[in-house]
């Protein structure tokens, strides 16, 4: 019951937190709002036993969105909201093909009878979640690896003025 | 029996903001007599900020300015009922206690930002800029020192990791990953030489602009930051309530009370930090030395199974 | 709390996501629109976890390759994103569209 009235405020708040990052004018707010979308998520989690998985979620957002707000902020012209303008295009059309998805997927989530549920939940769900990847599910955990050193790597190239050599001579001391 | 369940659970409860609040006045109090305000200087500062006015500053964002300042306090409470110690386990007993941790110790990140972009003032802004910079650079070393103490009890349950150092403290055990927390518990405390997100060249920094009682909420979550850092490095390296004669909680309170006072009085004696300098030695230095304190522990722990 | 609150769930924030990924001009905006479509993606691999199938950790996997695409993501969009304003000058997704027919 109590678990009930929290996951519905919860996800009221997750859904309000994402609208809010549209609607509101000031990047900083933005990136915050949608921070609180992402913590609503997580501590929903708590409820369904991802203890582990829901604290990591909070963990990873509240790093990702500070260092979201700085791009954020860097990249728009009126980062603080004190100069309201809009830059959307054909937000109707956009606001339409969401609707529909939303109706469709909501539809199949209630229309279609859910799957009956396999086994319970193990007593520690992020021992099974670590043995899973480092058991038979490690061809996941080593591709992630290689796409995270990718990625590193590929950002730095494209980040750093004149690649990735370039960044010691930038330095300034 | 029921009955002295419940009573012993009022108990923690009740506990827990004595603790968080004696240690979080104990770290005030210390900073004060390193500073020759006296040992009354935390109480006068904290009524005069009461008394104060609140001053504002053109075009604020006073929402996120109040929720970076609440958001500090929260975090450090926060943080600490996972790790605050109160008898044999703390106030929240989470199966993932040592990343609840991290993750609260994490929203402080956010919550300096918010203040320091709230006040639309330049000092500030600069000094939550330095706070991210600053939280790039001791994160990932940090988090090391965190797995390593997971890895070395084999759970991320705070009172199993106390319970695995009943042979060996993981302060001697790992030394390089407690030194590695110390020094990362005053950088995410922005305390002493890590203290540049407040730092005197830019007048203040975060705070510069904050005033009454705003000024002493986050002073207070700043000290509750510091003693929670603090008393967490005891059930991560210093074996918990363990010792001869007196009882658990009591010596808990005793580590808790050194590390602090070692703390404040490291903030005090070193020159502050370049956060250029500090990142490159923390991500060449700091994270390679890291990882092979965590090869060495896993294969300790696999050979000891 | 159902299978089908937390299925709601995220196919709200989806939409939510879906939309801002559609409207916004600016780079950064559009990315918090795909951020919170996999927020809703998210949702849907951890209900189905506990809901569908909790014997076996294939949700709770499929949770954390989501987190970390999220992140890459993140991470690839902002060094794009400054690359092309070194390059171009712009933050809005108008002026890169070289790569359009």
């Amino acid at each position: 019951m109590i678990a009930g009235i929290a996951f519905w405020a919860l996800a009221a708040l997750a859904v309000a937190g994402g609208v809010a990052v549209f609607v509101v004018d000031s990047m900083a707010r933005a990136t915050f709002a949608l921070l609180v979308s992402f913590l609503a998520v997580g501590l929903t989690f708590l409820l369904i036993d991802l203890q582990y998985l829901g604290v990591l979620v909070i963990l990873m957002m509240i790093m990702e969105m500070c260092v979201m707000a700085v791009f954020m902020i860097m990249f728009m012209m009126n980062p603080g909201g004190l100069m309201p303008m809009t830059m959307v295009h054909n937000p109707r059309g956009a606001a339409l093909i969401a609707a529909v998805v939303f109706v469709s997927l909501a539809a199949g989530a209630l229309a279609v009878p859910p799957p009956p549920r396999r086994g319970a939940p193990p007593a520690d769900p992020a021992r099974a979640l670590g043995l899973s990847i480092m058991g038979d599910k490690m061809l996941v955990m080593m591709i992630i690896g290689v796409a995270i050193l990718a990625t590193m790597i590929a950002s730095v190239v494209l980040a750093v003025h004149g690649g990735r050599y370039a960044a010691g001579r930038s330095r300034s001391r | 029996m029921p009955l002295r369940k419940g009573a012993a659970a009022l108990g923690v409860i009740l506990a827990f903001p004595v603790v968080l609040g004696g240690l979080a006045l104990a770290a005030a109090v210390l900073d004060s007599r390193t500073r020759g305000t006296g040992w009354a200087g935390p109480l006068r500062e904290a009524a005069r900020l009461l008394g104060q006015r609140r001053r504002r500053t053109v075009a604020a964002d006073g929402l996120l300015v109040t929720a970076g300042v609440c958001a500090l306090l929260t975090a450090a409470t926060l943080a600490g009922t996972a790790v605050l110690p109160l008898g044999e386990r703390p106030l929240a007993d989470l199966a993932v206690g040592v990343v609840w941790f991290n993750a609260m110790e994490v929203a402080v990140w956010a919550a300096l930002w918010l203040t320091g972009w709230g006040a639309n003032s330049f000092y500030p802004l600069v000094g939550g800029y330095r706070f991210l910079a600053q939280g790039l650079a001791y994160e990932l070393p940090h988090m090391f020192a965190l797995i390593t103490v997971a890895v070395g009890a084999g759970s991320l349950r705070v009172p199993e990791v106390v319970a695995a150092q009943r042979g060996l403290w993981f302060a001697v055990a790992m030394p390089v990953a407690f030194a590695v927390y110390l020094l990362s518990a005053l950088a995410m405390a922005f305390w002493g030489p890590l203290g540049g997100p407040l730092g005197v060249d830019v007048a203040g920094g975060v705070r510069a602009e904050l005033s009454g009682p705003d000024l002493l909420i986050f002073q207070a979550g700043r000290y509750a930051l510091l003693a929670v850092a603090a008393a967490a490095a005891v059930p991560f390296f210093l074996g918990g309530g363990a010792g001869p004669g007196l009882p658990a909680w009591a010596w808990t309170l005793v580590k808790a009370l050194a590390v602090l006072a070692l703390l404040v009085w490291a903030g005090r004696r070193t020159a502050g930090l370049r956060m250029d300098r500090f990142t490159e030695a923390s991500w060449l230095v700091l994270i390679p030395a890291m990882l092979l304190q965590l090869l060495v522990t896993a294969t300790v722990a696999v050979a000891a199974r | 709390m159902s299978a089908q609150g937390f299925l709601l769930l995220a196919a709200a924030l989806f939409a939510t996501g879906l939309y801002g990924a559609l409207s916004q001009q600016s780079i950064v905006m559009l990315m918090m629109g795909l951020e919170l479509m996999i927020n809703g993606v998210l949702v849907a691999a951890g209900a189905s976890w506990y809901y569908f199938a909790p014997a076996r950790a294939d949700g709770q996997v499929l949770v954390l390759v989501a987190i970390t695409v999220m992140a890459l993501e993140m991470a690839m969009g902002f060094a794009v994103t400054i690359a092309v304003f070194r390059a171009r000058d712009v933050d809005m997704t108008e002026g890169a569209s070289e790569l359009g027919g």
